[in-house]
């Protein structure tokens, strides 16, 4: 299978604070590892809000194994966690796969 | 609200090894079923670690794995797989239709394969502190808790499962069951017990999970002597097993009082002609992921005869490719 380009950005413990706390649009960081199930399952569902929202949201994908430290700072210890950051603070942390309806509906008072 | 003309031979709603193997036979019989997965896709399967007891996989295969491998069996054979959930379902009379947010769907035949939810405990605490220690997901979360003290609620294989697996990073699991004695089968429960990390008790009950923004411990009351005691934990991982997932069909096909839909005699057949039920859903026995395999495959070949025996009743188009060779 070929890799299908993305409209998710991955972000790391080193990039985090530039491309979410110091970002002018709204991010949704999405936290993940390769052996969780259910973020295999909310991942091509971030995807498509990524490619709805150009301009109005940014959707990161940061891998907590890579990357415990950010996991740590934001007290993340359940994946999939998705946490909304706006103006570099977190607004909003939604736990577990949700589906894209339940997802915007979250997000809404925001985006 | 869009509504499609098509009416399709067969749809199947809910995904696991029930749904995606009822889509590989139905698909393979040239049905060329519409599968609503939901965004729950993969079903129970996508929390489970090692699946060691499914045939054909020799070293085991991970659930997320052996869910991959179906799904993509199923997309071989033309199976139109969407993750999406279903909203509303209207199972009377020759044609059913399946309401998914504004478009609605039509088939013949429809298989019912939702599975099964985690159940929760129901104590205070549980819900506002799910992502923040609470968990039902052992293999997502287990990497959280690392050399610290953690709790497994239950008495299953699933319970067994977890506080086996949970070993490979905390500290130490404290096994918590209400009973004295465990539905889990010997060989977990076995592997548990000779775990030096996993320590039991039993005859207690979780009364409240407490921490604020995290996890700091649990309540519990002994069964027996009404005693009430704390534990300090950071994690609590409910596995006290599962309730079927009906709700959408509540009210249409008839149901166990647990909430199981029933099927006739060895049959899938639901109370609803053309309706078919497999899986979790339906079963209160065995839940393993090959008897969930078994039943999905045994739905498929159940609404296969009935569009062929029903052909004359519903014709159209489509009806030339019922009964298309297996």
């Amino acid at each position: 299978m070929t890799e299908k380009t993305s409209a998710t950005v991955a972000v790391t413990d080193d990039s985090f604070s530039e491309d979410v706390l110091a970002s002018s649009t709204p991010v949704l960081v999405d936290f993940w590892a390769t052996w969780c199930g259910p973020c295999k399952m909310v991942a091509p569902v971030l995807e498509e809000i990524a490619n709805d929202k150009v301009g109005a949201l940014k959707v990161a994908k940061i891998d907590v194994d890579a990357n415990p430290a950010t996991a740590r700072d934001f007290q993340v210890v359940s994946i999939p966690t998705m946490i909304l950051f706006k103006d570099g603070a977190p607004v909003k942390r939604i736990v577990g796969a949700k589906g894209k309806a339940a997802l915007l509906r979250e997000l809404a008072d925001v985006v | 609200m869009t509504s499609s003309s098509t009416v399709h031979d067969v749809i199947v709603i809910g995904s696991g090894p029930a749904g995606y193997t009822a889509a590989i036979y139905a698909a393979r019989a040239q049905l060329t079923p519409l599968v609503f997965e939901g965004t729950q896709f993969g079903g129970a399967l996508m929390t489970t670690t090692e699946v060691e007891n499914y045939p054909g996989f020799r070293e085991g295969i991970t659930g997320p794995e052996l869910m991959d491998e179906m799904r993509e069996q199923a997309l071989r054979f033309g199976a139109d797989l969407r993750m999406e959930d279903v909203d509303a379902v209207s199972l009377e009379g020759p044609v059913k239709t399946v309401t998914v947010g504004d478009e609605t769907h039509h088939a013949r035949a429809v298989i019912l394969a939702m599975g099964a939810q985690a159940r929760h405990l129901g104590v205070p605490g549980e819900e506002a502190l799910i992502g923040m220690g609470v968990s039902t997901c052992a293999t997502c979360d287990g990497f959280f808790f690392r050399d610290q003290d953690i709790a497994v609620v239950g008495g299953g294989d699933s319970a067994m499962e977890e506080a086996t697996f949970l070993t490979r990073f905390a500290r130490s699991v404290t096994l918590i069951h209400r009973r004295e004695e465990f539905r889990a089968s010997k060989i977990m429960l076995e592997r548990a017990r000779v775990n030096e990390k996993i320590k039991f008790l039993t005859n207690t009950q979780v009364i409240s999970i407490e921490g604020d923004p995290k996890v700091t411990g649990v309540r519990l009351r002994n069964t027996i002597t009404g005693e009430e005691s704390k534990l300090a934990v950071t994690g609590v991982f409910v596995a006290i097993g599962h309730d079927p997932r009906s709700d959408l069909v509540r009210g249409q096909v008839d149901l166990d009082p647990e909430g199981y839909v029933l099927t006739k005699g060895r049959t899938t057949s639901t109370s609803v002609e053309g309706v078919f039920a497999s899986g979790d859903l339906v079963d209160h026995t065995y839940r393993q992921a090959i008897t969930a395999a078994g039943t999905g495959c045994s739905a498929s070949i159940d609404a296969e005869r009935w569009l062929a025996e029903n052909a004359s009743a519903t014709t159209d188009d489509n009806t030339d490719l019922i009964g298309a060779p297996l």
